[in-house]
């Protein structure tokens, strides 16, 4: 149960998917112009990244590995993830189409986050079992959504800032990320596995 | 021999997917674009066809298909913002080609001229004019909108838009129409507002 929650701490601090990784930049940069519009993204991939993990560490443990097929995994996994993501879409269109709206265009993206890929394939490289897996997936996207929820509360700030001309726009964006990324090492060695 | 074994697999897995997301696709259906219906509820419905398009549901539709959001006049700065809430893009400045006085306007028939063509009856879109032919035709004011789309149809020019004047009578009169944002705490604004109510009443 500790290991369970160290391993939860340890993905979404220490070795946040975004800042330590760098996984995951582009919907980072993308979407975090408005926080609402971060918070919609950062539920859908919570949504999308733990089915993902989950569903393939099931594909890659029952099906690829007792046929030795392990080197179909990154195709296979794209398969798994882009299969969550429309299903969920569809789901989500017919039960709550409030979320729906929400979520909006920013669902079928996620099928291009490298971030989700990551989790489904570092899940097979770091041997997680099946309730490793899910944490595993479930802590990436609270760190992903964390991170970004943050970082697009500073960029509203920023919009309205004084900045100098040189640095307007992506500029000073990218400096912040570098910052919080810089502040995010500092929990290196936080926990211990 | 591995891959045709790999072929072979990863074909069952996309045909699984497949059937998967067919099955979703036909249990989870979705009838209808419900955008279009929130659209057209933000839309003023005065029904004037100055976004070019004959009505104010062709435009939600419109909308809805990647139209360009500032083409309602009527709707003024408050309708756009409030569509591009809704569609999650960026509020724009009213298209310039509408750009006009905002000041509410009624139409007028000066009865004289009138020859009861009943042209303009047909172009106005909310009814607001009665009249038969060959005989005079007037305008209900308090249904007229101002779109102004009765005046292009006369073919005696006896139509003419007046800018209506402000008075104690159409002056608009409830504060609460103007969105009023939070920035103190609860309970002062719950009793400001029980005293602007109690203003009004009184």
């Amino acid at each position: 149960m500790v290991d369970y929650l160290l391993l939860l701490v340890s993905t979404v601090l220490v070795n946040n998917f975004v800042l330590v990784k760098f996984l995951g930049l582009c919907p980072f940069m993308g979407v975090s112009s408005r926080t609402e519009t971060a918070i919609g993204m950062s539920f859908a991939t919570t949504f999308v990244m733990t089915a993902a993990s989950l569903l393939s560490y099931l594909v890659n443990s029952y099906i690829l590995a007792p046929l030795g097929l392990q080197y179909l995994t990154t195709m296979t996994f794209i398969l798994v993830i882009a299969v969550v993501v429309q299903f969920t879409e569809m789901v989500v269109h017919k039960t709550s189409i409030n979320l729906y709206r929400t979520l909006g265009i920013f669902l079928p993206l996620i099928t291009t986050n490298c971030a989700v890929l990551g989790v489904a394939l570092l899940n097979i490289y770091q041997q997680n079992n099946f309730f490793e897996s899910i944490i595993y997936g479930f802590g990436a996207a609270l760190g992903f959504s964390l991170v970004l929820i943050m970082f697009s509360a500073m960029r509203e700030k920023l919009a309205s800032a004084d900045v100098p001309t040189p640095f307007k726009g992506p500029a000073i964006a990218l400096i912040t990320a570098g910052l919080m990324s810089l502040a995010f090492m500092g929990f290196t060695g936080l926990v211990k596995i | 021999m591995s891959i045709l074994i790999a072929i072979i697999v990863l074909g069952i897995l996309c045909l699984l997917f497949g059937a998967l997301l067919g099955y979703a696709a036909i249990k989870f259906k979705v009838e209808g674009d419900p955008i279009v219906e929130q659209l057209d509820a933000l839309l003023p419905q005065t029904q004037c066809g100055q976004c070019g398009y004959p009505g104010c549901k062709p435009y939600a539709q419109a909308l809805a298909d990647g139209e360009s959001i500032n083409k309602c006049a009527p709707g003024g700065e408050e309708t756009i913002k409030k569509i591009a809430d809704l569609l999650g893009v960026d509020v724009q400045p009213l298209d310039e080609t509408h750009e006009q006085d905002n000041t509410p306007k009624v139409a007028f028939i000066i009865e004289e001229d009138c020859i009861g063509c009943t042209k303009c009856i047909q172009a106005c879109p909310v009814d607001a004019i009665i009249g038969a032919a060959k005989q005079m035709h007037t305008i209900i004011i308090d249904e007229c909108t101002g779109c102004d789309l009765c005046v292009a149809p006369c073919p005696v020019d006896c139509i003419k838009m007046i800018p209506v004047k402000t008075t104690a009578h159409n002056w608009l009169w409830d504060l609460h129409c103007i969105p009023v944002t939070v920035i103190t705490d609860e309970t002062e604004i719950k009793d400001q507002k029980e005293l602007t109510t109690n203003e009004v009443d009184a």
